[in-house]
């Protein structure tokens, strides 16, 4: 019998972080699956370029230019790739979202120290930089299926062209856009796993979508051509970027508090962007915004020391 | 309805089944006991037996060194044999310790007089408590006398008794519930009268139905009420248990008795009935011993001062495997490096565990797990980030002193994060670097 000695406590939870990326993978299939049933094998080489190169460069820079020997995979490039491979348009070409990659793993995320450490979301940082650089094949969009060329329904909105889309197409996922983020259920389908599994709490995407609802009303009444809440609810990139995106934990805040602050000020300013901005789109912008503020977010919602009268002034 | 519980908290895996259906067995006599002079928080007793003195069981062999001290007496009959050094189990060094080895029978010197605890004045009962050496058997040894004196402007008005048994894996709380529930109830009544107090409340997790039954019945024809607690960790932490029955928050750096109560272990509660109304000195406690590396587990009574390794054999022996021996239960419990290590007042189980998978260590991902289970609503990681980046004073503003170490962050953390073995640390540095002061 040889005895260690261990620190307290002797029990620990069978959760660990892999465990969590692999449920957010697990939580994206659903949509990937249709990404790829409605836009073809481009789609699935999208994905898989992505979703593959980002875990290689991870591991590879982790293992020989951070040089941690004992660095094992922990999935969480695969997350970011995937979910950038999902909030891309058919058009763009592997090698383009690869550099996408690279700048998300790389820049994104390694420069400020890896995971954990980055400020901003890192895949929504690869796709604004795929935006600028490549604005043809990121803002080119095919209807799924018979993949003809077509405007998505928040650019329709933009261009006030009638409406083509029903919200029956657009909540079940009929509709051009992102390859991922067209199916409003099968991304709800996935968050309703990772809400199962307590992966993530449910308050940045209620706040986020709640707050673009309100806002998209008030509008509505005013003028019906700014589009309806439910047109901007299911039309376009919110319920991926609500469900995760902006949910991604490293990149929001910790408490509840601080979640309602952060899905609140996300959704103002998607609908600020979607209603005056130049886009048509808001989500990837807003989001990295708020990403900007989480730290001060996080000061200003410490939660009360039990006991405590009133709260600890802060230090950091 | 809701059971009465705090904010946050863990679910470990309990096992309590492993050894809550064993009764009470009693330990045969041990041939040789080593009692420490720091048998309880403070400062350590000072011996008043010389080597080769004959002592009787019971009899005083160390005397209350302070203040913070306690009587420390002799749990066997037989001769002084040394006062050397042996490994201690909490201090986890080797400190000094009085041996006794057993000549014969087991004579004993009984406090006097023992009678029933309504015929003691209070300030008889707390002086009979002190004389008898009666620590908090809960594990932090705080000397009881101490607690039952509060200063003069602390106006106590009720007395809990933690029966909660938050600590997955130990069962001995559970079994004195059970076996023992007419002494328990008469040392609750002392203590009452020693505070003069008219109400009492045992707080027992609903994980244990039968010992609540039981101690209602036993508590029936008196004014101590028994509440269920919901069944989480750590429910049985002075300050979480205070305010799960009675909503009021033990202040930041203060004591229970600034919310007027006074919070005892259901094993000191025994050993006050004993040092009452049958005049023993505390020399022997239940302790469990169980964990998957234990062959038999079980709960037994046995003297202070028994070799972990005797106890161990008395449950069975240990299975090959056994990778850590932890005294105290697994949350809050603390290795030591091998089993012939003596018990003290304060232990109250001796758990084997068998070697697991070592843990992966990731890198801090923000989920804010540790935030959600601190039960006294601290932020863990950011607490860590200042430690591990030496902000000590930023750390204390954030409140490291205010962790009560239980553990449920390092449970929780996805990451594997040594959270609270990194506070523990901290604490002792921060102590170190102001000189010693206490804050």
């Amino acid at each position: 019998m040889k005895l260690s000695m261990m620190a307290a406590p002797h029990l620990r939870s069978e959760d660990n972080v892999r465990k969590i990326m692999l449920d957010v993978l697990i939580a994206l299939t659903p949509a990937a699956v249709w990404a790829v049933v409605s836009f073809g094998l481009k789609a699935l080489i999208l994905i898989l370029v992505c979703t593959v190169g980002a875990e290689a460069l991870d591991f590879f820079v982790m293992r020989f230019v951070r040089h941690k020997k004992t660095f094992k995979p922990d999935l969480s490039g695969s997350v970011t790739g995937l979910l950038l491979a999902l909030n891309l348009s058919v058009a763009v070409e592997w090698w383009q979202a690869l550099i996408g990659i690279f700048v998300a793993i790389v820049i994104a995320k390694s420069v400020f120290g890896g995971l954990g450490k980055n400020f901003f979301n890192p895949a929504l940082v690869g796709r604004v930089f795929l935006l600028i650089s490549f604005p043809v094949q990121m803002t080119t969009w095919f209807s799924p299926f018979d993949m003809q060329t077509t405007a998505t329904p928040m650019a329709i909105l933009k261009q006030g062209a009638p409406r083509v889309f029903s919200l029956q197409e657009m909540f079940l996922g009929t509709i051009p856009g992102s390859i991922g983020e067209v199916s409003t259920l099968l991304l709800l389908l996935g968050f309703g796993w990772l809400l199962l599994r307590r992966r993530v709490s449910p308050f940045i995407p209620i706040a986020y979508v709640g707050t673009v609802a309100i806002m998209a009303a008030i509008f509505y009444a005013a003028n019906p051509g700014f589009g309806s809440p439910l047109y901007h609810i299911f039309g376009g990139g919110l319920m991926l970027g609500a469900l995760f995106m902006a949910t991604d934990m490293v990149t929001s805040p910790m408490s509840i508090k601080g979640h309602l602050i952060f899905g609140v000020g996300c959704g103002a300013l998607t609908m600020i962007i979607r209603l005056f901005g130049g886009y048509p789109e808001g989500v990837s912008f807003a989001i990295l915004i708020m990403n900007a503020f989480v730290p001060l977010i996080d000061m200003g919602t410490k939660p009360k020391i039990f006991g405590k009268p009133k709260k600890v002034k802060s230090n950091a | 309805m809701r059971l009465p519980t705090f904010r946050g908290g863990v679910h470990p895996p309990e096992r309590k089944e492993l050894s809550q259906d064993s009764h009470l067995s009693v330990l045969p006599l041990p041939e040789r006991v080593y009692v420490f002079l720091a048998n309880h928080a403070g400062i350590p007793a000072k011996p008043i037996v010389n080597i080769g003195d004959r002592v009787k069981t019971g009899q005083l062999i160390a005397e209350s060194g302070g203040f913070i001290s306690a009587n420390l007496h002799s749990p066997l009959t037989g001769e002084v044999k040394e006062i050397a050094k042996y490994f201690h189990p909490t201090l986890s060094k080797p400190d000094d310790a009085i041996v006794i080895e057993r000549s014969g029978d087991d004579e004993w010197e009984l406090l006097q007089p023992a009678k029933s605890y309504d015929q003691f004045e209070p300030e008889e009962i707390i002086q009979r408590i002190k004389s008898a050496g009666i620590v908090g058997l809960g594990g932090a040894m705080f000397p009881t006398s101490v607690k039952l004196s509060p200063p003069e402007e602390k106006k106590i008005d009720l007395l809990i008794i933690n029966g909660a048994e938050c600590e997955p894996y130990l069962t001995i709380d559970y079994r004195y519930m059970l076996e023992r529930s007419e002494g328990l109830v008469r040392g609750i009544l002392a203590i009452m009268r020693a505070l003069k107090v008219k109400d009492a409340i045992i707080g027992i997790e609903d994980n244990k139905p039968r010992a609540i039954e039981r101690m209602k019945e036993a508590a029936k024809s008196t004014s101590i009420q028994v509440k269920t607690l919901k069944t989480k960790y750590p429910q049985g932490a002075e300050k979480q248990l205070i305010y799960a029955l009675t909503k009021r928050k033990v202040p930041s750096g203060g004591l229970p008795l600034d919310v007027g109560v006074v919070v005892d272990n259901i094993g000191t509660a025994y050993a006050i009935y004993e040092a009452v109304e049958l005049g023993r000195p505390l020399i022997e406690r239940g302790v469990t011993i169980t964990g998957e590396g234990i062959r038999k587990p079980l709960n037994v009574v046995s003297r202070i001062g028994v070799m972990a390794e005797e106890l161990i054999g008395h449950a069975g022996g240990a299975q090959e495997t056994v990778e850590r021996a932890i005294f105290g239960g697994p949350m809050m419990g603390i290795t030591v490096p091998k089993t012939d290590v003596p018990t003290v007042k304060g232990t109250s189980g001796i758990t084997l565990l068998l070697k697991s998978e070592p843990l992966e260590e990731f890198p801090c991902v923000r989920c804010g797990k540790c935030t959600f289970v601190c039960p006294m609503n601290l932020q863990p990681f950011l607490l860590n980030l200042y430690g591990t980046n030496r902000l000590y004073d930023a750390q204390v503003e954030n409140g490291l002193i205010d962790c009560i170490e239980c553990g449920s962050c390092s449970f929780a953390c996805p990451a594997n994060i040594d959270l609270v073995k990194n506070f523990k640390l901290h604490k002792r540095v921060y102590r170190s670097l102001k000189g010693g002061a206490k804050k």
